[in-house]
Order: C-alpha cells, then sequence, then structure tokens
C-alpha cells in the first residue's frame, strides 16, 4: 500500500532522514519506533507532504506522491494524526469535524463517516458544540483521531497519539487503533512507547537517527535482545 | 471645549472610521492568514477609487446612466484583482522564506503601484477631481447637519461587515480560514488547499479596500495615486489597536481612530494628522497585543 525507497529529507544542511525503505502492506499496523530525534515525525511529515524529500521515492497504491501537496495527498487516501493533536483550539468539536469532511461532497458519504466517528468516539457527540480547547488532553487526542478518520483515508499516520495520556487512556486509544485498523484502514504507527507499539503491530521497523537499524515482524522484534534492551527496559 | 466634543464631530468621527474599517479589515486579515503586514494594501484602496474614477467619467461622457451598484462592484473587482495579482506574483513564492522577504516585498509591490500609477500617462502624479456619483443631500436635526454621504459611509460599511462576519463565523470558506490562520500544516491535513484559503483572503481584502476607496473618493472627492499611504497607515494603526488578525478588533479600532482623529483635527488640524502615530506609539508600548487580541506566543 505504502512503499518509501532510499528516502532522505533534509532540515537546511542537517539530514534527518537518510536513505531509509520500508513498506506497509495493505491492511496491517505497521509500526515505526525509535528514540526521540531519530526522525519519525519527520519521516511521516514527508509521506503527507509536509516536509520536502530530498531524494527518493514515496508511492501510495502506484501512485508516485513524492514531493506532491499534502492536501492532494489526503485526497488520495492517507490520513495523518500529526503530533501534538494539532486540533483546532477555538473552533468546536463539530468545526473540526466539518473540516476534516471538507473534501467530501457526497451527503451520504458524509453522514456514514460521521455515524463510524461517533460509533468509535461517543464522547465526542456529547461535547459537539464544545470549544475544542476546552477539551481534556485524551479527548483533544480522540478529537485528532476522529478528525483523521473523518478525512476517510485508507491508511492512516499516527504520530505517538498516546503521548502524554493517563496509562487507562494510552489503552484506550491504542484499543482505538486496532478497531480503525480492524474496520478496514492500513495504519502506520509511530510511538516511543515501543513496548504498546509492538503488542498491536504487525510488523516494525526500528529507527535510529535517521536510518532503519531494524525490521522485522513484531512479535519476532519483541524478543529481540537490542530491541529489549534499547526500548523495552529489560 | 464644546464646539469640539460636540454631536457633528461624533458623526463625522464615525463616517471616517467607516471608512478605515474597510481598510483595516483586510491588513488584518491577510496578517491573520499569512503573518503579513500588507503594505501595500492602502494602495488596493487607491486602485478601488481610480477604478470608479474611470468607469464613472466613461459613463458620463457616452451619456450613460451607470447604477451605482454597478459602479461599486467594478471596484471592488478592481482591487480584488490587484490584491490576489500581488499575492500570486508577489508574496507566494517567498511564503516560506524569512518573513522579513516578504516584508520587504510588500513595500515594494506598494512602490510601485504608486509610481506605476503616476507614470501612466492617463492617470498622472497630480490630483483629480472624482465625479459626482451620487449627489448631495444635508439633512439638517436640530444644529446637527448629516449629509447623505455619511449614511452612504457607515451603512455600506456595515453591510459589508456583517457580511464577513458571517462569512467567517458560520461559511465552510470561512471556518477554514479560522483553521488556517491558527494552524497551516493541521489545516492541509485536513485536505485544504490553504492556497485557495489565502487567495480568497485576498480577495475579501483587496474587495473591501476597493470598496473604501470608492467610499473615500466620493465623500473626499480628490484623487491621486498616493492617496492610499495615509489612510494605509491609519488603518494598520486601527488594526493594531484592536489587535492585529482579530476583525472584531479592526473594526473596533477604526472606529475609535476615526473618532480620535476628527476630534483630534477640529481642536487642531495637525494633530488630527499625528494622532494615528501617537496611539500606535501608546499601543505598542502598554497593550502590544492590541485592545481584543490575545497574547500569543509567535511560533518558530
Ligand atoms: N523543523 C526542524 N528544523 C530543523 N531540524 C529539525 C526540525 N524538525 C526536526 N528536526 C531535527 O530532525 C531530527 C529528527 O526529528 P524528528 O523527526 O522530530 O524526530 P522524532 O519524531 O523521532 O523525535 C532531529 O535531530 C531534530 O532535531
Ligand atoms: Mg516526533
Amino acid at each position: 500500500m505504502l512503499k518509501v525507497s532510499n528516502l532522505e529529507v533534509s532540515y537546511g544542511a542537517i539530514k534527518a532522514i537518510k536513505d531509509i525503505s520500508f513498506e506497509v502492506k495493505d491492511g496491517q499496523i505497521a509500526t515505526l519506533i525509535g528514540a526521540n530525534g531519530a526522525g519519525k515525525t519527520t519521516t511521516l511529515r514527508t509521506i503527507s507532504g509536509l516536509n520536502r524529500v530530498s531524494s527518493g521515492h514515496i508511492f501510495f497504491k502506484d501512485t508516485n506522491i513524492t514531493n506532491m501537496e499534502p492536501h492532494r495527498i489526503v485526497n488520495l487516501g492517507i490520513s495523518h494524526v500529526p503530533e501534538g493533536r494539532r486540533i483546532f483550539a477555538t473552533l468546536t468539536v463539530m468545526e473540526n469535524l466539518e473540516l476534516a469532511a471538507w473534501t467530501i461532497k457526497d451527503k451520504n458519504v458524509k453522514s456514514e463517516r460521521y455515524d463510524l466517528v461517533f460509533s468509535i468516539f461517543p464522547r465526542l457527540k456529547e461535547r459537539f458544540k464544545q470549544l475544542a480547547g476546552t477539551l481534556s488532553g485524551g479527548e483533544q487526542q480522540m478529537l485528532s483521531v476522529a478528525r483523521a478518520l473523518m478525512t476517510g483515508g485508507s491508511l492512516m499516520l499516527l504520530d505517538e497519539p498516546s503521548m502524554g495520556l493517563s496509562p487507562i487512556l494510552v489503552d484506550e486509544i491504542f484499543d482505538v487503533i486496532q478497531k480503525i485498523n480492524k474496520q478496514g484502514t492500513t495504519i502506520l504507527l509511530v510511538e516511543q512507547n515501543a513496548r504498546k507499539a509492538l503488542e498491536v503491530a504487525d510488523y516494525a521497523y526500528v529507527l535510529e537517527v535517521g536510518t532503519i537499524a531494524l525490521q522485522g515482524s513484531a512479535r519476532e522484534l519483541k524478543e529481540d535482545q537490542r530491541v529489549k534492551e534499547a526500548y523495552l527496559g529489560a | 471645549m464644546g464646539e469640539i466634543f460636540n454631536l457633528q464631530q461624533l458623526i463625522n468621527g464615525i463616517q471616517l472610521g467607516s471608512i478605515y474599517a474597510l481598510i483595516s479589515l483586510g491588513y488584518t486579515m491577510v496578517y491573520g492568514i499569512v503573518r503579513l503586514i500588507n503594505f501595500a494594501h492602502g494602495d488596493f484602496y487607491m486602485v478601488g477609487a481610480y477604478a470608479a474614477y474611470f468607469i464613472v467619467n466613461f459613463a458620463l461622457a457616452r451619456h450613460v446612466n451607470i447604477p451605482v451598484v454597478f459602479v461599486f462592484a467594478a471596484s471592488m473587482g478592481a482591487s480584488a484583482l490587484i490584491a490576489m495579482a500581488a499575492n500570486r506574483i508577489a508574496y507566494r513564492p517567498l511564503r516560506y522564506k524569512p518573513r522579513l522577504s516578504a516584508l520587504i516585498t510588500a513595500l515594494g509591490v506598494s512602490m510601485f503601484l504608486e509610481y506605476f500609477f503616476s507614470a501612466l500617462p492617463f492617470i498622472g502624479p497630480s490630483f483629480r477631481s472624482f465625479p459626482e456619483l451620487i449627489t448631495q443631500r444635508i439633512f439638517t436635526i436640530g444644529n446637527i447637519k448629516i449629509s447623505n454621504y455619511a449614511i452612504v459611509d457607515v451603512a455600506v460599511s456595515a453591510v459589508l461587515m456583517i457580511f464577513l462576519t458571517y462569512l467567517v463565523r458560520r461559511t465552510k470558506v470561512g471556518m477554514a480560514m479560522r483553521a488556517v490562520s491558527q494552524d497551516k500544516d493541521a489545516a492541509r491535513l485536513m485536505g485544504i488547499n490553504i492556497e485557495s484559503i489565502i487567495t480568497i483572503t485576498f480577495l475579501i481584502g483587496g474587495a473591501f479596500a476597493g470598496a473604501a476607496g470608492i467610499l473615500a473618493g466620493i465623500t473626499y472627492p480628490r484623487i491621486y495615486p498616493y492617496m492610499g499611504i495615509l489612510p494605509g497607515i491609519k488603518a494598520f494603526t486601527a488594526a493594531v489597536l484592536g489587535g492585529i488578525g482579530n476583525i472584531p478588533g479592526a473594526m473596533l479600532g477604526s472606529y475609535i481612530m476615526g473618532i480620535s482623529e476628527t476630534f483630534a483635527t477640529a481642536y487642531n488640524s495637525l494633530l488630527g494628522e499625528g494622532i494615528a502615530f501617537a496611539i500606535l506609539i501608546i499601543v505598542l508600548l502598554f497593550r502590544p497585543q492590541g485592545l481584543l487580541g490575545e497574547v500569543t506566543a509567535e511560533k518558530v
């Protein structure tokens, strides 16, 4: 579904991503784990078109999306839950979702999408008229995921959705991710919480200072000695 | 003092403030969306005045009766086109470059429009008298005189401001404008083409400046290529006073600016010209975020 080959991304003179290649298969949950500053966010932002590719290619379902405009990439079917939630704080919950429905022309599709969002996030329905900035941290994260779901991509990128959440909410958000995956959305999950990520993922990549150090099925990597020492605190 | 602080001056001040408000809104909207102080904005207002000037004279020369509404539409359209062209040609290529580049470019666009219009043989640098588009009538109520021009200025401005408030608060495009002004990347991830939202912002800001230009032409019927400089600065000051980026703030700031200028001018005409700068300095010293603005940490 997503194929990244020999990708390089720079911030000025600094190369943040150095020649990485990976792929996400249809229906999978793939995860990209790594320490702070490894380049996880940069990778996701580049897939979505928010950062420029210096060299290499990104293919989504056989379409070359390298350096395409972000709104066109969303239209092709990639949704992105950005790091730090990035909800529109002075807009209501409804307005946040309406914006996410920006590209949907068909009224029926839109109401189906709303039904799906509210079946997964019933609390957002109760908070519909409230300003998004007044939601709790957990609810804001749910809104951020709900927004991405609303855009209706067949691939969803999630950037540290568990960041800053209490353990109960972390479990909740991982449940939500699995639910979304079961309903047919392919997932690329970026996490610092490697333990949780490896639990839900099918396949995993370990990113270390801009390069892929390890990869394998999530089951294998969970048992890998290097992963255990560096990321699972064992 | 009774002669200076009277109802007549207040009415004149609101009238002037209505014109400033239409200019000020363009400054504040563009700043809100792209964080650019568009110094050429006062010149869009000048373009609106000239567009009306040529259309009305063209019609007069041919003895055609031209509907006032049509003249307004043409002026607003001309200014909107210039504003969108400035955005497309000058500002958009610098969107992700250091902010100072765009600021200096805005000064360049401003000077270009002023000198280019002065250099055009059919415009020239000198004053021209604006044709009488609407016949003036004066209504006297007690010892207060109200001209129909004042009514037109206040009413046109109010109608456009109500339209804008509706657009921003209640429509999908308005929602997108608010989203883009808050977080461009997040807006992009919603599938919004932010360049089209920016274009719409320049369109509306330009059209409003064009309306202000034609109102100014009707009310103070002398136009020239540099006519946008001072009202531009005053409207910018009004936007800063209200809180730059804040739409109701620009409206409030403009009325305050128009009223203080009128009262100050009644006292001493030099004071009237200087009051805008005095207000700007006082605001920047004591309330840099403006009356309705919020303190925000500038994002890097
Ligand atoms: N906007 C930026 N400008 C310059 N350097 C950046 C920027 N964003 C990230 N970086 C650098 O790129 C590297 C990767 O960052 P990032 O992708 O945010 O990592 P992660 O998400 O894995 O924590 C880091 O060294 C970081 O300092
Ligand atoms: Mg990150």
